[in-house]
C-alpha cells in the first residue's frame, strides 16, 4: 500500500481571512517575524496496489475535479515514500 | 394548469419546507426531489435551497454537486430548465459551473443573519421578470459562505453583460467582489444567490415585506405562458 498526498492551497490572488487571523494572533503568542500565513488542505490517499502512472494520472483528475475547485485553488499530488510513512506512523 | 417546480432535498438542507411553502403561495406546485433521484419527475424548473448539504465538508455544495439527482439537473439545466440556487444552492451551481466564480467563507469570519437591502440590476431571468430594473428590495441574508469571488475576466464579463443579477446595498456583508449578491447564467434560466427571498413571501415572518415573491410569481408567470 502506499500514499499519495494531495496539498490543496487557495490561489496567491484569494483573500485568505482563516490564515490572516492566524498570522495576527501570533504577536501575541511570542512568535515575532511571521508576516504572513496561508492555510491549506492536506489530504492522506491510500491507495490499494501499485502508484504506477495510471493510478497518478486518476488520482490528479480526483484533485481537479473534486479536492479542489480550480477556480479559487491550486493543488499538488505526491507520492510519499514507504520509509516516509513509516516515520510518520512512529 | 399550472407550473411544477422542484425543490431538491440533500442531507442537511434547512430551507426546503420554506421554499415550498413560497412556491405555494405563488400559485405553483412544488415537488420534493431527493437527492438520490436518478431523474426530475418532468419538473418544469427546480429550485436549490439553501442549508449545510453534507455539512459543508471539502468546500459548501462541493460533496452536493455530486449526487445523482445533479446529473440530469445539470444536463437540463444547459438546456435551457429554469433552476434557481439560493445560498447553499448558489455554491452548488458554482460547484457544479453551471455558474461561474466560487463562493468562499465571509471576510469577517463570523455567520452573518439579516435583512438585507439588495438591488435587482436584471430583471430580465426566468427569476427576475416581475422585479424592475433598478428596484431596491430587502431579504434576509444568513450565511457562512457568502464571500463571492471570480476572476478579473470574468467579473469584467458579467458586468458588460449584465449578468451581475443583485448587488448588495449598505455595507458589503462579506467582502464579494463587486458587491455582488446573486448572477445569473448567459441564457438567463439558471440564477444563483446568497439572500432568502423564500423567508420574505408573506408579511408576517421574515422581514414583514413580501419581497422575495416576485422569484416565484415571475417563474410561474414564464412557465404558465411558455
Amino acid at each position: 500500500m502506499a500514499r499519495v498526498v494531495v496539498d490543496v492551497m487557495l490561489k496567491p490572488e484569494i483573500l485568505d481571512p482563516q490564515g490572516q487571523a492566524v498570522q495576527r494572533a501570533l504577536p501575541r503568542l511570542g512568535f515575532d517575524g511571521i508576516s504572513d500565513v496561508r492555510q491549506g488542505k492536506r489530504f492522506e490517499l491510500e491507495v490499494d496496489g501499485p502508484v504506477d502512472e495510471a493510478a497518478l494520472a486518476r488520482i490528479h483528475d480526483l484533485a481537479e475535479s473534486f479536492l479542489a475547485n480550480t477556480v479559487i485553488e491550486d493543488f499538488t499530488v505526491k507520492v510519499e515514500e514507504a520509509a516516509e510513512v513509516a516515520e510518520a506512523a512512529k | 394548469m399550472t407550473a411544477r417546480i422542484g425543490v431538491v432535498t440533500f442531507p442537511g438542507s434547512l430551507d426546503d419546507r420554506d421554499t415550498q411553502r413560497a412556491i405555494r403561495i405563488a400559485g405553483a406546485e412544488p415537488v420534493a426531489l431527493w437527492h438520490k433521484d436518478k431523474d426530475l419527475k418532468q419538473v418544469d424548473a427546480v429550485v436549490l435551497c439553501g442549508g449545510f448539504s453534507y455539512g459543508d465538508y471539502l468546500r459548501a455544495g462541493a460533496i452536493a454537486r455530486f449526487s445523482p439527482v445533479m446529473e440530469p439537473l445539470i444536463e437540463q439545466a444547459k438546456a435551457g430548465l429554469p433552476v434557481l440556487g439560493i445560498c447553499n444552492g448558489f455554491q452548488i451551481l458554482t460547484e457544479a459551473h453551471l455558474l461561474p466564480g466560487a463562493m468562499l467563507g465571509n471576510d469577517h469570519l463570523h455567520f452573518i443573519c439579516r435583512d438585507q437591502r439588495l438591488r435587482v440590476e436584471n430583471a430580465e431571468t426566468s427569476w427576475t421578470s416581475d422585479y424592475r430594473a433598478g428596484q431596491e428590495i430587502h431579504i434576509p441574508l444568513k450565511n457562512m459562505d457568502g464571500r463571492y469571488v471570480a476572476d478579473g475576466y470574468t467579473l469584467d464579463k458579467l458586468e458588460a453583460e449584465g449578468r451581475v443579477a443583485f448587488r448588495y446595498l449598505g455595507l458589503n456583508p462579506n467582502g464579494s467582489l463587486n458587491d455582488i449578491a446573486g448572477i445569473t447564467n448567459e441564457a438567463g434560466n439558471v440564477v444563483g444567490l446568497m439572500p432568502h427571498p423564500e423567508h420574505a413571501v408573506e408579511p408576517l415572518i421574515g422581514t414583514g415585506r413580501t419581497d422575495g415573491l416576485p422569484f416565484f410569481t415571475s417563474i410561474l408567470k414564464k412557465l404558465v405562458n411558455a
